[in-house]
């Protein structure tokens, strides 16, 4: 080869290379945007072929408490009453204030919870233990802070204390997972406390510790939410 | 010499050819170079020195040292990919709240602590890890440093863990996961001191402590509290670094308070009391 057109050869090699790695962070942010992509695609796909929570026409209109954020007062709940169809069934009834929590008031600003998020599922233990299974999006998309998750895990617990009795304490798992935060800062390993007293009226002890082993049944129930998810 | 490596490189020893195998190597390390700066820049942003005007946030005279309470644990939360909360001018509060830690450092050091913080650099150790730092210590307190993405702007709050009961003990050992119980009402006491020294400099932040299940807290086997800032959604950059010295400040001043009350709890167990 002409020693000429070496030099050339080499040069446009060279240039060849600079040019890619300058295009190589570019390239990267294109690949981690298209992964996010996909990943919401299969979560809206699952969520669409979840059963919404029925609301039968033949449900009576009962007005119920729903908690969003206050706009007067900061980092504050506020009680909003709101008429629905609800549910006898204290199941239903729970997805249905907690579908209605999820949607959001008519005052953005207020919302607690990230709109895209959605329930998968909702279980009653004998005990009066709730346990919630919310998708990805309620830790993905919830602004990040103390305040803003406290208040997520807040207007769900009192939301659910003002409308559905028999649920006594709350478990929240995300994805049919146990998670260790919310977003990083609220503890999710524990039973939030929902209602202080059961139907008899009696005052119920501390709902486990964070941080301690959940009882057996609400193990075994978390177990089977977990697999009913993966499936 | 230079032509058995030639050789080796399966070039001829023309000057042409070593004239490509330079060109060659120029590239690789321009390459490199790039790669080197892409990628820790895509992992979780770069650590921006803190400004000028924020290294001088003690400005009250410095205490003597006392018996007790020596160590502060300072947590800047999050860091490595986990950037925290994002906001406007592109301000992640990992890289932020490492300013806020650092000047709070030097207010503290200013009055006698010993500091020693969780996290110097973009890195993101467990909970667990930066728990450990503080337990690791006697006469430690811990202080975790966040800033929410919501929240009135030019506020700051505190955070205590909620009540938490505490476990039969029958060995005299904190357990781990309810590390914080045997602390709170140390927690709560400086908590409240904090809390008063922000409100005072900062309109809008409330007067009193809240409580919150801070998942960081909870683990921590010392007088413990999360400090939050609002927030990233501030319209320039400059409004959170106003903030700088006057958190640091009223921090170190909430700590002077409380030196005085600091006494390691005692853990009641069958036959006597142990000291974690």
């Amino acid at each position: 080869m002409n020693p000429k057109w070496t030099v050339w050869l080499g040069g446009v090699l060279l240039a060849a290379v600079i040019a890619a790695a300058l295009y190589f962070p570019a390239l990267r942010r294109q690949v981690n945007k298209a992964k996010d992509l996909t990943e919401k695609t299969a979560e809206q796909a699952r969520r669409e072929l979840l059963p919404v929570a029925p609301v039968s026409t033949g449900d009576p209109m009962v007005k119920v408490k729903m908690f969003w954020g206050s706009r007067r007062q900061e980092g504050e709940l506020l009680p909003v009453d709101v008429e629905l169809p609800l549910s006898r069934d204290p199941v239903l009834r729970a997805k249905q204030v907690l579908n209605t929590l999820l949607a959001g008031p008519v005052d953005a600003e207020s919302r607690t919870l990230p709109p895209d998020a959605a329930l998968l599922a909702f279980y009653i233990l004998h005990d009066g233990t709730g346990i919630a299974d919310f998708s990805d999006e309620i830790r993905t998309s919830i602004p990040s802070g103390i305040q803003s998750e406290q208040l997520a895990v807040e207007s769900i617990t009192r939301t659910l204390e003002a409308n559905v009795p028999q649920v006594l304490r709350l478990k929240i798992l995300i994805h049919g997972q146990e998670a260790d935060t919310l977003a990083g800062h609220v503890d999710l390993t524990q039973l939030f406390r929902v209602n202080a007293t059961d139907a008899a009226g009696t005052q119920l002890d501390n709902p486990s510790p964070p941080g301690s082993k959940l009882p057996a049944p609400i193990r075994k129930a978390v177990e089977t939410v977990r697999k009913a998810t993966k499936r | 010499m230079a032509f058995r490596f030639g050789i080796l490189l399966g070039v001829r020893s023309s000057p042409t050819s070593w004239r490509i195998l330079a060109g060659a190597l120029v590239a690789a390390v321009v390459c490199s170079v790039a790669i080197a700066w892409a990628v820790p820049r895509q992992a979780g942003g770069t650590n921006s020195p803190a400004p000028k005007a924020l290294q001088s946030a003690a400005i009250f005279p410095p205490q003597a040292q006392h018996s007790g309470l020596n160590i502060v644990v300072l947590d800047p939360a999050h860091g490595g990919t986990d950037q925290g909360a994002r906001g406007t001018e592109g301000i992640s509060e990992s890289d932020e709240v490492l300013q806020f830690a650092t000047a709070t450092k030097r207010a503290l050091e200013a009055q006698g602590f010993q500091v020693i913080l969780t996290r110097e650099g973009n890195d993101n150790p467990s909970f667990d890890d930066r728990s450990a730092r503080a337990n690791a210590q006697r006469g430690a307190v811990f202080i975790t440093m966040h800033i929410a993405s919501t929240g009135l702007t030019g506020t700051a709050r505190v955070y205590v863990e909620p009540e938490v009961p505490q476990a039969n003990n029958i060995t005299g050992l904190i357990p781990w996961d309810r590390a914080q119980a045997p602390f709170l009402s140390l927690s709560r006491k400086m908590g409240e001191m904090v809390q008063q020294e922000l409100s005072k400099r900062f309109k809008g932040s409330p007067d009193t402590l809240q409580t919150a299940p801070v998942r960081q807290l909870r683990t921590t086997a010392a007088p413990a509290i999360a400090v939050e800032i609002s927030s990233v959604s501030v319209k320039e950059r400059s409004e959170l670094d106003r903030m700088v010295p006057g958190v640091a400040e009223s921090i170190a001043r909430g700590l002077v308070e409380f030196r005085p009350s600091y006494v390691v709890p005692t853990i009641p167990v069958p036959g006597g009391s142990v000291q974690p």
